[in-house]
Order: structure tokens, then sequence, then C-alpha cells
């Protein structure tokens, strides 16, 4: 079990060294990092005092190092267009996201798993070609664009919600819906082809032998063993979730980190930009780290094995 | 014959000529404006007229001919960024795969945490630092795409390798960079023609929700994604502007992962589990 923890933190550490090497490297390589760093009109005094925290004018590791001191000390840089430090920003946003996103996931959650246990169960069924056709159309449409038909459909033919920015609990409904179609048709093709597998398994066909009732035997012994590989993919759903996050916001005009990710490229915010990212990636290592150990517990596989 | 998937072949192919004839085919510039013909509807709804048969943009823009424009950048960005990314993964799939041991370790635990970082944030970094761009749009789907080819790429090799020809081959001399040019590749290229197809929707996708996010191709360049963005605040006006690169974004899109579906049932069933 510590094991297997400590393997999983190292995975994470190795995924944060790695964005924090490349988020560096783009911004110190790929043109003038004072220029990427400061508003246009920034004075020269601005810039000599740039150059002088980061180490601009001395060499390449040396940067990396006091970049890298500075970004565990929780400094990334000034924001260009807010003028205050990026991760602050980025914390003030933070919440935002955070009140729709639970909201996104229990949606997918109580459509995704019923659909894809009922389309396993009734294999070839109606039900089974809905949820099917369902989960072709959310590969093949993109989301920013789902999120511009519901705004067409809902606010604008049927006057019912309101289309973007926050308000009260009607300003809720649009985001949290494109938001959990994210991780709906994932949710459901998982369900499905893990729960076929199950059935076939031979523990299930003992279940049957021992003239256990088909609800016991669906609910009890199938469903729980179908749920973990929602965990094991987790991390796949977490990139789901962020990329969504940004897609979502940016439709909605959501004042949460996903629009501030949009904000910083369209206003060329490399510091806050870098902070989103390296945030992000903190977040997606750290939520991850507790998934993997909420799996070992749920799963006695994964423990013993090691 | 019978049972190719004709509906998707039929919107593929269309798709393809209307990107090559893009210029033929457009009634009108993608690109230049008549700001006196602005926010026209489209022909059948009041005040359009047959002179724009989809409308017009906030700038005055023949909203078919930028459509039309459209199918060209996603086939440009998909074919290229499929080249490399595709291509890249091909390579490190069956290196990874063949060699083993520890170079097949350490690559294969730099795919594991490319997979588990979203790509779009890779690619929004890099539009900001080297510049919105074709270059910058390829380079960005092809770090999207370069680990998910090398992860199956690398899981079919392992079973290759396993096959007594392999063993033959090696008995007789060849070397390593020879078994996996002619014995391994060619063992590998339906899965990687199966996979460059399921993949061409993904790209398409990807390109879209860049260049609404303000990452892909700069305008006025008619891309689909930029075109939803640009009609995304005239919603309630004007949904001409963005419910039709939507609409032949999905699809294009559904037609490739159809027929992605097709090729895969014959070509390598195997692989059903994607």
């Amino acid at each position: 079990m510590r094991r297997y923890i400590l393997r999983r933190l190292l995975q994470g550490l190795v995924l944060l060294v790695l964005v924090a090497t490349i988020v560096f490297f783009l911004g110190r390589l790929t043109g003038n990092p004072v220029d990427l760093m400061l508003p246009e009109d920034a004075t020269q005094e601005d810039r000599q005092a740039l150059i002088e925290t980061l180490g601009l004018d001395g060499p390449l590791h040396q940067q990396f190092g006091l970049f890298v001191a500075n970004a565990l000390r929780g400094d990334l840089g000034q924001s260009i267009r807010y003028r205050q430090p990026a991760v602050e920003v980025f914390f003030s946003r933070l919440p935002n996201t955070l009140m729709i996103v639970p909201g996104a996931m229990i949606l997918a959650v109580i459509l995704g798993v019923p659909l894809g246990i009922l389309s396993a169960l009734y294999r070839g069924s109606f039900i089974d070609r809905v949820s099917g056709t369902i989960a072709v159309l959310g590969i093949a449409t993109p989301h920013f664009w789902l999120g511009i038909l519901l705004i067409y459909i809902f606010s604008v033919q049927l006057d019912w919600l309101p289309t973007s920015r926050m308000g009260d609990y009607r300003h809720f409904v649009l985001p949290t819906v494109t938001l959990s179609t994210f991780l709906l048709a994932g949710f459901m093709r998982l369900i499905r082809s893990s729960m076929l597998e199950i059935l076939d398994s031979e523990f299930v066909k003992l279940a049957r032998i021992k003239g256990l009732s088909e609800t016991i035997v669906v609910w009890k012994h199938c469903l729980r063993n179908a749920l973990i590989p929602m965990l094991t993919l987790w991390g796949v759903f977490m990139g789901g979730l962020v990329t969504g996050a940004i897609v979502t916001e940016t439709v909605f005009a959501w004042p949460g980190i996903g629009r501030l990710t949009y904000e910083a490229v369209i206003f060329r915010d490399f510091p806050l930009l870098q902070a989103a990212i390296i945030m992000d990636a903190v977040l997606i290592v750290f939520i991850n780290l507790i998934v993997d150990i909420l799996y070992a517990y749920v799963d006695p596989r994964i423990r013993l094995a090691e | 014959m019978k049972d190719l998937p004709w509906t998707p072949l039929v919107i593929i192919v269309t798709m393809l000529f209307v990107a090559v004839f893009a210029p033929i085919l457009a009634p009108h510039s993608p690109i230049d404006q008549t700001l006196a013909d602005k926010l026209i509807p489209p022909f059948w709804e009041e005040g359009g007229t047959t002179k724009y048969l989809l409308g017009t943009d906030v700038f005055g823009r023949d909203v078919l001919s930028r459509l039309l424009y459209g199918a060209r950048v996603s086939m440009i960005v998909s074919a290229l960024a499929l080249l490399v990314g595709g291509g890249v993964g091909l390579v490190i799939g069956i290196v990874s795969g063949y060699v083993g041991g520890r170079l097949d370790n350490l690559l294969m635990r730099i795919v594991d945490a490319a997979l588990a970082f979203p790509a779009i944030l890779f690619a929004l970094l890099l539009a900001v630092t080297m510049g919105q761009g074709l270059r910058t749009i390829v380079i960005a789907i092809s770090l999207l795409l370069w680990a998910r080819f090398a992860r199956v790429v690398r899981g079919e090799v392992l079973a290759v390798k396993q096959r007594d020809f392999i063993a033959l081959a090696r008995v007789h001399g060849c070397s390593p960079a020879r078994i996996m040019v002619i014995h391994i590749l060619p063992n590998v290229m339906n899965t990687f023609m199966v996979l460059l197809t399921l993949y061409v929707g993904v790209v398409i996708v990807t390109e879209a929700s860049l260049s609404f996010l303000g990452a892909g191709v700069p305008p006025p360049t008619p891309s689909w994604g930029l075109m939803a963005a640009e009609g995304r605040g005239k919603i309630s006006s004007a949904w001409w502007l963005s419910l039709p690169p939507g609409i032949a974004i999905t699809l294009v899109v559904l037609a490739f992962n159809l027929f992605g579906d097709w090729l895969r049932d014959r070509l390598d069933p195997k692989l059903r589990q994607l």
C-alpha cells in the first residue's frame, strides 16, 4: 500500500516537473521574456527590475533554479492585465469554477451510470441504441458549439434561461449542463463496457447459480465492480474537466479559472497563463493522488498486489 | 462494396471536394468585407437574399463562402497534425515496443505524463509564446496525438515481436533498425491507418475548439471554430453565424468516426476497445 502511494506520488511529481520545465522554456526561449511578462507601456525601470528579480542576465540553469524557488514560494509572476500576483488572481476565481463542477459531475453520474447499466443489461435494445447515439454525437459535437446551441434553444428561442454571466440559480443551469457533457459520454461508455465484462464473469455466474435475485446480482455484485474503472480513469476525466471548464466558462462568460485562462490567452498575459497552467497541474496531481488512495482503499486487489 | 459505409463516405468525399475546390465553389471572397451588406440573414428568412444564401456576418462576409473555405483549414490542419503527431507516435511506439527494457519504461512514463495533462493547456501556451498560426496549431495538436499513437502502436509491436519470423530475422543477422522497418512496420500499418482515420475527428474538433478560444489560426482566416466564436455574441440576433459551422463540424466528424469504426472492424478488430 505504501509503495503504491509513493509510486503514484512520484508520478505526480514527474508530471509537475515536466509541466514546469516546459512552461519555463517556452517562456524564455521563444522570444524576449521581458516583453512576454511586462505590459507594453512598461518603463525602463520596470524592465530592469524584472531582469533582476528573474535573473534574466544570468545563465539559463540559474534562471530555472530561481523560477523553481519562486514557484515553490507561490510566486509565479505578476499578471499583466490585473497588475497583481497571478496566483492570487487564480485563487480569487477558483471558487466560481468550483460552483459548477460538483453539479456537472453529479449530473454526469446520474445520467451516465444508469444509462450505461441499462444499455449493458439490455444490449442491442432501444435504450442501448439511444445511449449509443448520445455517445457518438457527444464525441462528434464540439462542446463549445453545444453550449452555443443550448443558449440558442433555451435562452433565445424559449427565453427560459439567461444567456451568460453569473446570477441567480437560473444562471447555473446551462453552464452545468454543458460542463457535464465533457464527462457524460465517457462515463456511459465506460460503465457499459465494464458492466458487459462483469456480467460475463465467473462470480456473477456463481451468484446466479446460487439463486440470488437478479436485482442483487446487478446492483450489488456487478455495479460495485463496474464502478472501479471510473476511478482508474479518473485522471482522464480530470483532464476533461479542466478542458471543459475553459470551454464552458468561455461560452457562458462565467468568471472562473477556465475563463481566466481564456482571458490570459486573448490578452497575451503570459504570467497569468503560466500561473493558471501550473496551478491546474498542481490541482490535477493533487486530486488524482486522492483518487488513487481511495482506489486502493476500495479495491483490495490494488492494496494487496504490492 | 455492399457493406461500405456509404453515407459517411459521401460526406467525407464532399468535404474533400469542397476543400480542394473552395475557390471555384465559393460565390464570394471569404475575407473581403462588404460593410454595407452586414448581418443579412439566410435567403429563406425575412430580409434575406439569394446573393448570400446563408447570410453574411458582422463584416458583411458571405457565411457560405467562409464555410466552404473552412473545410480547407480543417483538412490542412488534420493532414499536417496527423502526419507529424501520428508519425512521431508511430516511430516512438515501434522503438519503445521493440527495444523494450529501460528505454521502453522511460518512454511510457513520458507517455503517461502526456496523457495525464490536458493538451489544450499546452496549445494555449504555445499560442501565447510562439504566436498564433498554422505552425503553432499543428505542433499543439501533434503534442496531443503522439502519446495516444505511441501507446497503441507499442502494444501492437509487443505482440508482433513474439512471432517466429522476427526471431528468424534476428537469427539471420538483421540489424534492429532493419527489423523495425522491414518486419515490424508493415505489421502495424493496419493499426496505424485505423488510428489515423479515427483521430481525424479529434483533430477537427480540437482545431475548432482552439480557434474558438483564440488560439487557432488567426482571423480573418475562415476556420469553423473561429466562425462560431465570432457568432457567439450575436446568437440572439443572428443565429446563422454560429450554428452552420457547428453543424458542419458535427457532420464531418461523425462521418470520419463512423468510417473509422468500419475500417477498424475490417482491418483490426482487436482495437475494439479503443
